[in-house]
């Protein structure tokens, strides 16, 4: 059996788990280093981004996640988790001085769709998906592409909310909030770890 | 705007409290609290006038804060910022939803409002968290549209003895529950004053249909280990940061230890050197009428 893991330092890490355990994977709670020797893919879930890289920084996480993910390791970030992915992170109301993984070449532009009560759900066409997929946007980024090696799967009016940079995966929304693990298949399906479906 | 949008809904306030699971909100009076708590790695700041050891101390009516305390708040973090109303006081809620607040604690730290009467959560876009003593309390304020759940504790006083009942109290009858036999339902629905569809939802599935933060007393990085060995998906420190010596190495260590609450060894790396601790309340020697858990019912 494969192993997936989650980074499970803050946030919506037992939603992932539980899509990840229905699809037959061996979860894997990443909290220090050297769980991250034994897995074939990692999930960065959504949370707090200012809090899950404070505490990556802490217990030693950046710098191992940082060379998996340049060295073409699967990793599939959702919401919090895209923003920790991206090469740049801007916020709607006031500048911000924020670190990331700079991994993808994406920016990032935090809670660009406002505050809570702006949140929302919206049914959204993703490529490689055959029908329909409901988003859900919790306090959510858009994310702009800044090369050509990021292809976007899915955009709501405003911009793009779900792009993949080879073998990263980055979502504004969140696919672990929703009993749907069509997204979490796709992403597994192309890092060669389930087989295509038919 | 697209057709199929919409705000506010269920999932998206509840959802909001799943992404602030194994993560500390911290009680904040000005923006520079706010600012040192956000770095030390908050999820969330509750923006207040008086932290809960003050409103004990000073007495007098506790109420909603001045909009433009909360704004400046606001203005300062990217991290969700909440804050109160009092219990029952649907105005006040509307007026800090009117503010874009991202969430609103309906709260007794502050004097109620309505004596027998909770707010009508699901009216309002914005998502609510309640405090519940028992099992019973969490459904009816889940039943009224509370998409979080925390325990009361005892605020203000740090001593985290109350927040340990309460937990207790909850997580022990989910777990009675689980195993009781469907035709006991409707009574123990009766018996605890909770929505029959909810006692019925937390036999199924084992957990209450929200997320359950500690709270109430919190003041160590071993007291926020503490709540979540036991069960609780994260934790809110009201006074116990900044009435302590050093509140942001407390603050960074309390963060710290919810991440790694299962591990004796880093615990006990960031209990090392915090400064003083909060002067805690013996809960025994508080009189009855200054006991905050009371409020609400």
């Amino acid at each position: 059996m494969q192993s997936v893991g989650v980074l499970a330092l803050q946030g919506g890490v037992a939603e992932h788990t539980a899509i990840l355990r229905n699809l037959s994977f061996n979860v894997i709670e990443i909290r220090t280093p050297d769980a991250l020797d034994s897995i074939s893919a990692l999930v960065l879930p959504g949370g707090e981004s200012t809090t899950l890289l404070f505490l990556m920084k802490r217990w030693g996480l950046t710098k191992p996640i940082q060379r998996m993910g340049k060295n073409g390791f699967p990793i599939f970030g959702t919401c919090a988790g895209a923003v920790l992915l991206s090469s740049s992170i801007s916020e709607m109301e006031h500048e911000v001085k924020q670190e990331s993984l700079r991994l993808a070449d994406v920016k990032a532009i935090r809670n660009y769709f406002g505050r809570q009560t702006r949140s929302f759900i919206e049914n959204l066409s993703i490529k490689g998906l055959t029908d329909t997929f409901k988003g859900v946007f919790i306090r959510a980024p858009l994310l702009q592409p800044l090369s050509e090696g990021v292809d976007v799967l899915s955009s709501v009016d405003d911009g793009p909310v779900l792009v993949r940079q080879d073998n990263l995966w980055l979502s504004s929304f969140h696919p672990e909030l929703t009993s749907d693990d069509r997204l979490h298949r796709l992403f597994l399906e192309r890092s060669g770890l389930l087989g295509m479906e038919e | 705007m697209n057709k199929t949008r919409t705000e506010g809904t269920w999932e998206a306030k509840a959802g909001l409290a799943r992404m602030l699971k194994g993560g500390v909100i911290m009680d904040v009076v000005t923006p520079e609290q706010a600012e040192l708590a956000q770095n030390a790695g908050a999820v969330a700041v509750m923006a207040l006038e008086r932290v809960p050891a003050d409103i004990r101390a000073q007495g007098g009516v506790a109420r909603m804060s001045d909009p433009d305390m909360i704004k400046g708040i606001q203005q300062i973090v990217d991290i969700p910022v909440m804050a109160k109303c009092r219990i029952g006081h649907f105005v006040e809620a509307q007026i800090l939803e009117a503010m874009d607040i991202d969430y609103i604690d309906e709260s007794e730290v502050l004097t109620p409002a309505d004596e027998r009467n909770h707010v009508y959560k699901f009216d309002f876009k914005v998502p609510f968290v309640c405090g519940a003593t028992n099992l019973g309390e969490a459904l009816r304020r889940i039943g009224e549209g509370a998409a979080m759940i925390r325990t009361k504790g005892e605020a203000g006083t740090g001593n985290v003895v109350e927040a340990v009942r309460h937990a207790r109290s909850v997580l022990g009858s989910i777990r009675k529950l689980k195993v009781t036999p469907p035709e006991e339902l409707m009574t123990i629905a009766k018996e605890m004053g909770a929505p029959y569809d909810l006692v019925k939802y937390v036999h199924e599935n084992g957990c209450l249909p929200v997320v359950n933060f500690a709270a109430g007393g919190v003041a160590t990085p071993a007291d926020a280990a503490l709540m979540m060995q036991l069960g609780m998906d994260g934790v809110f420190v009201g006074s116990g940061i900044f009435k302590s010596g050093d509140p942001e190495k407390r603050a960074r260590a309390i963060v710290e230890a919810v991440s790694r609450f299962n591990d004796p060894e880093i615990l006990a790396e960031v209990s090392k050197n915090l400064g003083e601790a909060m002067v805690g309340i013996n809960i025994s020697t508080l009189p009855d009428e200054e006991r905050m858990a009371d409020r609400g019912w």
